[in-house]
Parts: C-alpha cells; structure tokens; sequence
C-alpha cells in the first residue's frame, strides 16, 4: 500500500504530507527492496543500481557518480558488471538495497529482505542496514516477522494484527509496556496470569526461581510445581505450573560456569518471584484469539 | 543417479534405436539422391553428387523454396506479435474466462491438419469469397505458429517472478518501459526458440498447405510431393528433400542451443539458493 502495488479499501496514504494514495507505483517517491530481491536477471549490478536513475532520465554524469557511490555504501565496487546470478544472497541483498537507495526516495520499504539470509548473515546485514540507514538518512519502513529484529532494527515499532496497529511505540516500551495481550504475547514471551480478577504479565527474565530459605523480601511470590527445563546456552527455560492457576515461564542466566551448580529437577516444588513493578497489567481479550493469527 | 548395469545397457540399446529408427530414413534419402539410375531401384548401383546441382539450379525448386521461406517467415512474425501479447493477457492478467483462452488456443495445435485444412479452405474460399493464395497459406500457418510462440512465451512468463515488473515500477518506470526493458528482455530467448521452432513445423507443412494454397503455387513440401513420382530424374528431388533435411535442421539446433543456454538466466536473481550463498 505504501508502494502503491495495493489500493486501500478506505482512508490516505500520505508520504511527507502529501497525499499519494491515488498514485501509480512509479509516480511514488518510494523505493523497495523486494523480499525476492527482484533483481533483473538480465542487466549487471551497476545497470540494476543504475535503472532507477534512467528512467528518471538523469543525466549520464551524475548517473555514473549516484550508481558508483551506491555501489561504494554497499560495498560490492569491485562487483559491478557481475550479474546477478553469480552473486551470493548477501550480495544480491546489498544490490537491491543500492537499487533502491540511489534514487533518494522519502520512504525505503524494506520487505522481510533478510527473510531469505540465514542466521549469521542476517545478524550482520542488520548492523549493515541500521548503518547505512543513518549514512541515507531515509525514513526506512521495516516489514518482518522476526520479533528480535523488530526491536534491533527499530526507532519505532508497529505490531499489525491482521491489518490493525495494535500498538506503535519505541522497541522498549513495546517490550516492557505492551498494551495488550496480543502485542505482548508477539514480542517475546509472555506469561499472562489471572489474579483476583485483574489480568496481568511478567516477562521471563524478570522472574526468579528461589532456592529454600532464600529471602523474598519485597517481592510477589507464589508457588508452583517445576513441569519442563530447557537449556539454551546464553539462558535457562523453566517452565512453572503454579498452586493457584497458570503457568509461567522463567529464563534463568547460566551465569556460573557449570549449570549443574544448579540441581532442580522436572516436578520439584519451587517458589517463584518477581518485584511488583515488572507486573505489566493488560486488557483481557477474547480467549481464543490464536496465536496463530498473529503473523498478519 | 545409480543405475544397474543390465538397466543401463537397456537405456543404452532403447537410445541406439531410436536413433536408428529416426535416421536411418534420413540416410536412405541421402543415397536415393546420390543415386545415378533414372529409376528408383534399391539398392543404387553407384553413387554420385551430379543431382545437387541440378537440384540447386532447378527454377521450379528454387521458387518453392523461396515460397517456403517467405510464408514460415510471415507467419513467424504474425504468430511471434499475437502469440506474445496474448502469452501477456493470460500470464500477466486476470479476467473473466482466462483459463478458457489458455485452452482454446492451444487446441489449433492438436487439431488434425486435414481438419485445419478444410475448415480454412471453407473459410477462405466459401464464406470470405478470397483467392487462395500464399496469403492465405500464411494465414492458415499462422494459426498453429501462434500456439507455439503462444506456448513458449507462457512458460517463460509463469516462471518469471512478477516481482521483476513490480520492482521496475517501483523505480518509477511506465508500464511501457518496464514492458521494454524488462519483460521483453527477459522473454527474448523463449521467444526467439518458439518463434524458431514455429518456422520449422511451418517449412515442412503440407496438409493445410495443400487446401490453402493458390493454383500452380507451390512451396518446398508441395512441390516435393508433386514431383516425386514423376518418372523423370527422381535423384533430382531426393537432392532437394536432403537440403531441405539440412535447412529444416538448422532453425531446430538453434532453438535447442538458446533455449539450453536460457536455464541459467532465467533463474535468475530471486533468493532462491542465498542461503547456500558465501556471505562474501
């Protein structure tokens, strides 16, 4: 919709303040890197980069100094008359990236354009993106289902729920204020708990699994019996069934350098805890909203 | 794949035959026209190349062959225009009954001639009121070139991923200039096979040619089959049949070639593969 492939059912898009829900994608001053790259199969990387500026009939000069300058932000100088087919997704990555990039649009919509990398590479062009972002300067509009590289990769977060906003706010407040269940439950893990009444979660990281005797002072406390233990590496999943109802989830920091220090096991009566101010109320909604639906 | 000794030598025994059963045709009508004798009697008694250019230099041959080249040539570039636009509407667009189309232009091709025939010849001559002509043999050639050209062009535009057009205009061109400078490109080789491909089934026509064309025109297949059994220098026209072999052959290895050549490109750019892609 912002690109203009899609027409909205009702209200305006507006880019800048300028009103461009009626125009034609190649009337928008919008650029897109495609999920597929979309790279022409047929023309090299620098006749990719350069598509853009002809046929906005930029003159030749300054055409070969925007596509060499591109080619230089994305680091691929030396791959300029490479097709695509010999590049690797990395590469061809950066490529559409120039591509759109050069033409200096308002808006840079990036589609899941790290969804095809795998994990490693997509770690390191999402450093790459927030870098060249700030060098461009352009406001980047940033589609993904990766929660993590929501929040890495963002000033401003906006979680869509089968074409709704649910809630637009900075990767923080997203995580620790989030206004619904919905939202909650889609930026990392939640543990939505009924309690008198009121409804309410905790994020596992700020959950703590006592030991006996250990003071509690200060803290919302209840007890529960240990039902799953997962280890991570970096963390420790301990899934919690509690006395009074629910379950929650805790993620324990393998600090020490043995896990074994610690000893509990599936089915131990355990106390758990956390400070009442990491209690994020939320709005209850209706029960069997899936969390399948959630991708929208 | 493994395969065992005994399946490979069937595979191997199943290729020999065909090839054989394929050629060994071909190669009977290269020593019937380097046969001497004013007969056809097998086997020839020696051999010699003096039909070849007698063949070459034969008015009649030489003005079928040009009627030949003219009519694949005229119904090529017909079939090549209609064939790419319609490949466009089915591929590109949806609209009411696009599946029908798709159907229906495909049929031509597995129509028997003989129907295709009269029911042009009936056309032309009985409802239009034309002259059968080596207008009307174009047309009638156009009819089943389209399919081809149609058929190649469809394929190549199915796999094509719309993305390429949705990213060209994105860059902000029209939907001309994408046309031009993106998907033409990009459907040249299977054009060029298809279109290739449509000139060699319309070089060797002859069913449909036959009610189509004009009185005392001819075009190779036609005049071959006419003069074959005439008495007179018989070698003459198995000389002529083998440099059609040889013409015919020529637009087929060109297709296979550009075509073979199309499935590197045609992959393409898409993420496919990136991530077995070094980073660097």
């Amino acid at each position: 919709m912002i690109a203009g492939f899609e027409e909205p059912d009702s209200g305006r898009v507006e880019i800048a303040g300028l009103d461009v829900s009626g125009l034609a994608p190649y009337d928008r001053e919008v650029n897109t890197v495609f999920q597929d790259y979309a790279l022409f199969p047929h023309m090299s990387v620098a006749e990719n980069i350069a598509y853009g500026l002809e046929v906005a009939k930029v003159p030749k000069g300054e055409r070969r100094e925007r596509v060499s300058g591109a080619l230089e932000m994305v680091r691929l100088s030396d791959h300029d008359d490479r097709k695509p087919s010999e590049l690797s997704g990395g590469q061809r990555q950066r490529v559409a990236l120039a591509r759109a990039i050069v033409n200096r649009p308002r808006v840079l919509l990036l589609d899941e354009p790290l969804g095809a990398l795998d994990l490693k590479l997509r770690e390191q062009m999402q450093v790459e993106l927030k870098q060249i972002q700030s060098e461009v300067d352009i406001t980047f509009v940033y589609v993904t289902h990766d929660q993590d590289e929501a929040l890495t990769m963002s000033d401003r977060v906006a979680v869509f729920n089968k074409g709704k906003i649910e809630q637009v706010s900075l990767p923080r407040d997203l995580y620790e204020h989030p206004v619904n269940e919905f939202v909650a439950d889609f930026v990392g893990i939640s543990n939505a708990l009924d309690r008198d009444g009121k409804r309410f979660t905790i994020r596992p990281e700020k959950i703590r699994l006592f030991e006996s005797g250990e003071s509690t002072e200060g803290l919302d406390t209840e007890s529960g019996r240990i039902s799953e233990i997962a280890y991570v590496g970096m963390v420790t999943r301990i899934s919690v069934a509690l006395d009074s109802g629910g379950a929650i989830q805790l993620a324990r920091q393998n600090i020490e350098a043995e896990s074994s220090s610690h000893n509990e096991a599936i089915n131990d009566q355990v106390v758990v805890g956390w400070r009442p101010d990491h209690v994020v109320p939320i709005q209850s909604q209706i029960p069997n909203e899936s969390s399948e639906e959630k991708s929208s | 794949m493994r395969l065992s000794p005994v399946s490979r030598n069937v595979l191997r025994l199943a290729v020999g035959d065909t090839l054989a059963f394929i050629y060994i045709p071909l190669f009977i009508i290269l020593l019937y026209a380097m046969n001497p004798a004013q007969t056809l009697a097998w086997p020839p008694e020696s051999l010699t190349l003096e039909w070849f250019p007698k063949a070459i230099q034969d008015q009649a041959a030489r003005d079928a062959l040009l009627n030949s080249l003219k009519v694949g040539a005229i119904a090529t570039a017909f079939a090549l225009i209609l064939g790419t636009l319609a490949s466009l509407a089915v591929a590109r667009h949806r609209f009411f009954g696009r599946e029908s189309v798709t159907f229906l232009v495909l049929i031509p091709i597995a129509l028997p001639g003989i129907v295709t025939g009269i029911a042009l010849n009936a056309t032309f001559t009985q409802v239009l009121g034309m002259d059968l002509s080596l207008f009307t043999v174009i047309v009638a050639h156009a009819t089943f070139c389209i399919v081809i050209v149609f058929n190649n062009a469809a394929a190549r535009l199915r796999r094509m991923s719309t993305s390429l057009e949705d990213a060209s205009a994105d860059l902000g061109a029209t939907p001309w200039t994408t046309f031009r400078r993106v998907t033409l490109p990009n459907m040249r080789s299977a054009l060029v096979a298809g279109g290739l491909l449509a000139f060699a089934l319309s070089f060797d026509e002859i069913v449909v040619t036959n009610f189509t064309i004009g009185v005392g025109e001819k075009t190779l297949p036609i005049y071959i089959f006419e003069t074959l059994f005439r008495p007179n220098q018989p070698g003459k026209v198995y000389a002529v049949a083998v440099i059609a072999i040889l013409l015919s052959m020529i637009p087929v290895y060109l297709a296979t070639r550009l075509t073979r050549g199309e499935a590197a490109t045609a992959r393409g750019a898409g993420a496919a593969g990136a991530t077995t892609g070094a980073t660097n």
